[in-house]
This record gives C-alpha cells, structure tokens and sequence, in this order.
C-alpha cells in the first residue's frame, strides 16, 4: 500500500488565529526518505505549518500525521518520530554541548550504552567531539547549529525539520550543513522537510518544492516542473512569477501578533 | 536494554535530568552563590543587631534567635522564585522549545525543573541556617533541625512552582520584576518573618493570617526556637494545601505556556 511509504501527510489542514486564517485548506504528501523544501514570503504560512506538524499548535481544522501517527491524537508517538531544527538557537547555553545532547536522550527515551555511542558518534559527525565539554555559550552561531542538528537526531527520528537552518551561516558552514543532512538522509533513510529563503538550497537539495502563499499551498513539484508550469528558467524566477515581487512587511507572522494580543488580555 | 524498559523508570529519569540541570546551573553561576550568601548576610546583621536591642529593651527576648527563621523563609522565597525567570530565560533563549517537542508531559517538565529550584533554595536556605550558627544562633533541640528543613523544603516547592506558573505568562524581566514587587515582597513583609504577630494591629495580623508564608515561617520558629503563634498542626496543614494548591497552579499555567 502506498499509504506505508508516507513520511508526513496534511489533509485539508487550516489554521485560524481569531479572524486571521494563517493556514487554509493544505494538503499534501512527503515520502519517506524525500528532501522536501517548504517555500514562501514572510508571513505565508510555513512556521504555522511546522507548527503544526511538530506539535507545537493544534489545526483548527484537518488531519496531520507524522510516519503514521496522527498528530493531535497520537502526540507522543508523533513525537518521537520527528527531529527539528528551530529558526532560533534552542539549546541550553550554560551547559556543555555533551549535556545538552544527555538531557535530550533522557527527554527521548534513548536509554543505555548505546546512548554514548551514539551521542560519540554525531558529534563526530557534525565535528563537535573535541569541544564536546565546552559549554554553548562559548560556540559560533554555526557550531550551535551544527549541535542542534547533531541532538535532532539522537533519537533516530523518521523526520527531520529544519526551519530556515541556514540563516545567517556563511558559505561554507551552510555547504557543510546541507552535505551532512544529504548524507544522514540517504544512510538512514530518512525524510527531511525544510524551509529556506535560500532558493538556490531548495534547487540543490530537495526533491520537490511546495510553494505556499496567504496559507495556500500555491504550487507543488520538482523544481523542473515549477519552472515549467511557470515557463521560467531558474527557480527564482519561478517563484517570483508564483508569489508576486511585491515585499512582504509581516516579518511577525500574524499567529505571533494574534498570540501578543492574547496575552496582553491575560495580563490585564 | 532498549525498547521496553519500565515507565516509571524513565518518568524518574526525565525527572532527575531536569532537575541536574538546575543544580548544575545553580553551581556554574557564581554571582548566583555569592548573592545567595550575601543577601541574608546583610539581613541577619543588619536586622538583626540593628532591631535587636529594642527589640530586647522591649522585654521581648533574642531578636536574631527569633529572626533566623525568618530569613531562612526569605532565601527560599526569593531563590525559589527564580525558578519563574529561569523558565521565562528558556522562553526567551528557545530552549523552552527543545522541552515541549519531546515526548514528554509538561507537568514533568515544569515539575522536573521546579524539583531542581527547590533544591537549590533550600541549599540556601540551610546555608542561612549555617551562618547564622557562625554568629552564636542556637537551635532549641539539634534533633528537630531536620524537621525544619523538611519545612523549609516544603516552602520551597511550594513557591518554585508558583513562579513557574508566574514565568509561564510573563513576557520579560521587567515583567518578573513587577510581580516580584507586588506579590513577592508583600508575601514576605506580612508573614511575620520579621516580627511576632501576637503585638501587631488587628489588620495586620488579618492580613498575615491570610498568607500561607505566616505558616511555613512559624513552623520553622516551632521546631528552631520553639515559639509558635498557630500551632504546628495548624501550620503544617497549611503549608501542605499550598503546596498541592502551587504544584496544580504552576502545572496549569504551564500546560497552556506558548513557545
């Protein structure tokens, strides 16, 4: 059955934050082991929508699953199937990087001897094992993603979400970064979902590109495709035929502002 | 090893990383200790030696002996309450994050972390007791001082997890600075940490009747010096409502606490 080889799916999903629809009516699918990018302006949707999927906020409407478990219903399950990559640093600072990546095996379940191993390991990987008891606050701003690569993937997730993992790296860590998710997703087999503003990483790295836009899913397909159906010849172009060249000024999404404005009446 | 390892027994084990992690955060901030050990320093001499002789002019006895407790309840306030602002930190910081994607129940999170900030106050707050011996304080019976640090412990969790559910919705540390204003310093005046409740108008004493701290603080002074203004039953039966009254609360607001 196909259903087997889905790695995530939405079914008709939308969010609403009071009057404001951030996510309107979104469906798609991911197989397992596909690099998958998620694009668009400011303020269209993606954060929402990894959101959504990490189960950070609950759809207004729609089904999500993650590999099989639906995500508002089997949340642990869900979970445990998915690493994640925030767009802002979320390790602990004040602890070495050795006790970050401790504190996530427990959080996770990652019992015994494996643990260190496999702890030894990613840190190798992602060249961190020498500054291992070093702690964070003292790392780059690379080093600490490199660090949240290496702890999203601890506990062996089916999925792998990266929200803009490159933002503000220079050439070559984000070269660096994007051979080590290649890599670790073609030797496990796993599924990575990212957003980027880079379009020149979602031509290089993904499969297929979704396009989103004022909570629509706009377009879907390899990026020859979206070229085509755009009748373009780069990416770029492609997606600035799709979305418009307009600038969009919501650099606060507008969940975040709806969010700032209920808990000022919390306060009150 | 892996796959079917006992519940519980990882449940203990999210329970002590969260907690590890206070202490050992606890440890590497060195103002942190200095603070904890000075504060009180200056409260116990100042306070102490500054009232102490009207307060003994008044026919009233040791003032530092009836002061200790006290101050030990106030460490344990002020450091638990930290707690709150260390969780507004990994609000701020995003390690708040990493916490509420993991498969994990919030309440242990909170409760995890809480556990590990009450640990630290009440380090302190024995640290308080400790110095206070330095400068010529003498328990009533040596036996019962383990009591009062139990009591002193209760206190702690209790207000540890009040200030996660404060640091759950407070935004910044202007924010924590205010609450501490208006609820914490109140909570600590008018609890009779400072003074014996029998003489004080009959509005005060209403007031500090009303604040469970009263409580906690004439427990400690039962089993330290033996004086008591409730009685310990009363007390210790307060000091436990609270303490499941806090835990519920500080889970509560934590549960619906946003990334």
């Amino acid at each position: 059955m196909k259903e087997k080889n889905l790695a995530i799916s939405l079914t008709g999903v939308t969010k609403r934050f009071g009057s404001v629809t951030a996510v309107n009516d979104v469906s798609f699918e991911v197989d397992k082991g596909e690099l998958f990018a998620l694009l668009g302006p400011n303020g269209a949707g993606k954060s929402t929508t990894i959101k959504m999927l990490t189960t950070l906020l609950k759809p207004s409407s729609g089904t999500l699953t993650l590999a099989g478990h639906d995500v508002t219903k089997a949340q642990d399950a869900a979970r445990k199937s998915f690493g994640i990559v925030f767009q802002d640093p979320s390790v602990d600072s004040e602890m070495t990087a050795y006790e970050n990546m401790e504190l996530h095996a427990a959080l996770y379940g990652v019992r015994g001897s494996e643990t260190r191993a496999r702890i030894r390991t990613l840190l190798e990987l992602v060249e961190l094992w020498d500054r291992k008891d070093t702690l964070v606050k003292n790392y780059s701003g690379g080093m600490k993603r490199r660090l949240e690569i290496a702890r999203g993937l601890l506990h062996h997730p089916h999925v792998l979400f990266l929200d803009e993992p490159t933002l503000g790296l220079d050439t070559q860590t984000r070269n660096l970064l994007w051979e080590y998710v290649k890599r670790l997703s073609h030797e496990e087999g796993m599924t990575v979902f990212f957003t980027t503003h880079y379009l020149e990483e979602a031509e290089a790295v993904a499969n297929r590109i979704g396009i989103i836009d004022h909570g629509k899913l706009i377009a879907l397909g390899t990026s020859k495709q979206l070229m085509k159906q755009t009748n373009t010849k780069t990416l770029e172009q492609a997606y600035l035929a799709l979305t418009g060249k307009t600038v969009r000024d919501e650099e606060v999404g507008k969940g975040d502002e709806w969010r700032a404005r209920r808990r000022a009446r919390i306060m009150r | 090893m892996a796959g079917t390892a006992p519940r519980e027994d990882n449940a203990m084990r999210i329970l002590y990383i969260l907690w590890v992690r206070q202490i050992k955060r606890f440890f590497r901030a060195k103002s942190r200790i200095v603070g904890a050990i000075g504060q009180p320093l200056l409260f116990l001499v100042a306070l102490g030696y500054g009232i102490g002789s009207v307060y003994a002019r008044a026919g009233q006895g040791n003032y530092i002996e009836f002061l200790v407790p006290g101050i030990m309840a106030q460490t344990v306030l002020f450091s638990a309450m930290f707690y709150g602002a260390m969780i507004m930190f990994d609000k701020q910081f995003g390690f708040l994050k990493e916490t509420l994607v993991a498969p994990v129940s919030r309440f242990k999170i909170m409760f995890g972390g809480a556990l590990g900030g009450a640990t630290t106050a009440t380090l302190q707050g024995s640290l308080v007791l400790l110095i206070s011996l330095l400068l010529g304080f003498r328990p009533q019976h040596w036996a019962l001082v383990p009591v009062a640090i139990v009591i002193l412990g209760l206190l702690s969790v209790a207000i540890a997890s009040f200030s996660s559910g404060i640091g759950s919705f407070v935004q910044d540390m202007q924010g924590f600075q205010a609450i501490n204003q208006f609820l914490v310093f109140p909570l600590y005046f008018l609890s009779g940490a400072l003074y014996p409740l029998q003489h004080v108008p009959d509005w005060l004493r209403v007031v500090a009747e009303c604040n469970p701290m009263s409580y906690a603080v004439d427990a400690m002074r039962d089993m330290l010096i033996g004086q008591t203004h409730f009685g310990l039953f009363k007390d210790l039966t307060v000091l436990i409502v609270s303490v499941i009254v806090l835990v519920t609360f500080g889970a509560y607001r934590f549960r619906h606490i946003e990334a």
